[in-house]
C-alpha cells in the first residue's frame, strides 16, 4: 500500500491538473461561443450563394468558365483543415482517419494547422503548401489559400480540389467531412443539405444577364470559391473549440473523481496506521503489566 | 396581386426576408426596378441604395457589393453589407471613410489591400448617401 505521503502528493498533483484543465475549459468555452456564432451566422449566405451559383451553372455552358469544368480526375488536391494545438479530444484523429481514404500516389495536400502537417509528414504524404492561420481568420487571409488552390486547378496540375475538415454539427458532434471545392459542386451533390432550400427550376427562355454572362461568371465564381473556403474554415474553428471544451470538461470531471478516490484511500490508510499504533501501545502495556 | 419575395443575406445574418411590392436595386448598369413577374435575371450589385416598397411604404437600405438573382417571384440579394437607413451611424461611417482614405494614401499597398480599402470606402460612401438624402 502506498504511504500516506505518496497519496498526499498525488492528490495535490491531480488537483493541480484539474485546475489547469478547468482553466482551459473556460477559455475554450468563451472562444467556442464566438466561433460558433461566426460559423452559424454565415451559413445562410453560403447556402444562398451556392444555390444561386448552381442554378447559374446549370443554365450556362460549363465551358464558359474554367472553374466549372469537370475533368477526369487524375490528380487530386486536398486542403486539410486541422488545428494548431492538441488537447481537443478525438477531433484530429477522426479527421486523419479520413485522410487514409485518399490515394497516396495521386493526392497532394495543402495543410492549415500544425497537427495536420505533422500527421502528413509522418505518413509520408505529399504536402505542397502549408498555411498558418490565426485564431480568427480574416477573409483576406483565407483568400490566399483559395487563390493558391485555384491556380493549381487552372494550371492543370490537379483536376479536383477537396476540402477535408471537421464539420460543425453542434457542440458535442463534429463530423469529419470532405467537400469538393473545385470544380463547383452544389451542396446537395456533396450530400450536405442544411435547410433543404428548393433549387429554382430553370425558367423557360433562359436567364438574362446584366451586363453579360461572362462578366457575371468571372465575378461570382472565384468569389464563391473564396467565400466557401472561408466559411469552412470558420466551421473548422468552431469545431476545434467545441471539441476542446468538451475534452477539457471530461478531463476536469475525471480529475475530480480521481481526487475523491484518492482521498478515500488516504483516509483508509490513515485510519489503518492509527489502529496499528493503538494496537502496539496496548500490546506494550499488556506486556509490561 | 402577385408578390415578390425579397431576401437580403449578408455573411453576418439574414438581414431581410419578406414579401414586397417592388424593389429598386443599384446594379452595375444603373438602378434596376424589379416588380413581380420579372424575367429571370442575374446581375452584380454595386454599393449604393436599395429601396423596398411594401404597402406604399418605402424602406431604404445601404448595401455593399454583391450579386442579385431574380426569378419570377423571388429576388435574392447577396451582399457584404446591408444596413437599414435607421441603423446607419453617420459618425462611424465618416470615420470608416477617413480610415479608408488614409489607407489609400499608403504607397506600400499590395493589390489585395488596395481593393479592400477601395471597397471599404465605397461602402461607407453608400451609407452616408442613404443617410443624408433626406436632409438635402
Amino acid at each position: 500500500m502506498a504511504s500516506l505521503r505518496d497519496i498526499r502528493r498525488r492528490i495535490k498533483s491531480v488537483k493541480n491538473t484539474a485546475q489547469i484543465t478547468r482553466a482551459m475549459q473556460m477559455v475554450a468555452a468563451s472562444k467556442m461561443r464566438k466561433a460558433q456564432e461566426a460559423a452559424l451566422s454565415g451559413r445562410p449566405y453560403a447556402e444562398l450563394l451556392n444555390r444561386v451559383l448552381v442554378s447559374l451553372r446549370d443554365r450556362v455552358d460549363s465551358s464558359m468558365h474554367p472553374l466549372l469544368e469537370k475533368r477526369e480526375v487524375k490528380h487530386e488536391l486536398v486542403i486539410l483543415l486541422s488545428t494548431d494545438k492538441g488537447l481537443c479530444g478525438g477531433l484530429n484523429t477522426n479527421l486523419f482517419r479520413e485522410v487514409l481514404n485518399f490515394n497516396a500516389d495521386t493526392t497532394s495536400f495543402i495543410t492549415v494547422g500544425r497537427k495536420g502537417t505533422q500527421f502528413l509528414a509522418r505518413t509520408r504524404r505529399k504536402v505542397i503548401a502549408d498555411f498558418a492561420l490565426k485564431d480568427h481568420p480574416s477573409f483576406l487571409e483565407t483568400k490566399t489559400i483559395s487563390k493558391f488552390a485555384i491556380e493549381k486547378f487552372l494550371g492543370g496540375e490537379v483536376d479536383k480540389v477537396t476540402v477535408l475538415f471537421p464539420l460543425f454539427v453542434n457542440t458535442l458532434t463534429q463530423r469529419p467531412t470532405a467537400i469538393p471545392l473545385l470544380p463547383i459542386t452544389s451542396l446537395e451533390e456533396a450530400g450536405l443539405v442544411h435547410d433543404g432550400g428548393t433549387p429554382a427550376a430553370p425558367p423557360e427562355g433562359g436567364i438574362l444577364f446584366e451586363p453579360d454572362a461572362q462578366s457575371i461568371l468571372d465575378a461570382i465564381v472565384p468569389y464563391y470559391v473564396h467565400y466557401e473556403l472561408y466559411q469552412m474554415l470558420l466551421g473548422a474553428r468552431a469545431s476545434e473549440h467545441s471539441a476542446r471544451m468538451v475534452a477539457m470538461k471530461s478531463a476536469t470531471d475525471n480529475a475530480k473523481q480521481l481526487v475523491k478516490d484518492l482521498t478515500l484511500e488516504y483516509n483508509k490508510a490513515r485510519q489503518a496506521s492509527i489502529t496499528t499504533e493503538l494496537l502496539e501501545i496496548s500490546t506494550a502495556q499488556l506486556a509490561l503489566g | 396581386m402577385a408578390t415578390l419575395r425579397l431576401e437580403i443575406v449578408t455573411p453576418e445574418a439574414r438581414t431581410y426576408s419578406d414579401d414586397v411590392d417592388s424593389v429598386v436595386i443599384p446594379g452595375v448598369e444603373g438602378e434596376l426596378g424589379i416588380l413581380p413577374q420579372h424575367v429571370a435575371l442575374m446581375t452584380q450589385l454595386l454599393p449604393g441604395e436599395l429601396r423596398i416598397t411594401k404597402n406604399g411604404q418605402e424602406t431604404r437600405l445601404a448595401v455593399g457589393e454583391g450579386f442579385v438573382e431574380v426569378t419570377g417571384e423571388k429576388v435574392s440579394v447577396l451582399t457584404d453589407m446591408a444596413v437599414p437607413e435607421l441603423d446607419i451611424d453617420e459618425a462611424a461611417a465618416e470615420e470608416a471613410m477617413r480610415r479608408a482614405e488614409e489607407a489609400l494614401k499608403n504607397e506600400h499597398l499590395d493589390e489585395e489591400g488596395l481593393a479592400a480599402a477601395q471597397a471599404a470606402m465605397l461602402k461607407s460612401l453608400a451609407q452616408l448617401r442613404v443617410k443624408r438624402r433626406k436632409q438635402i
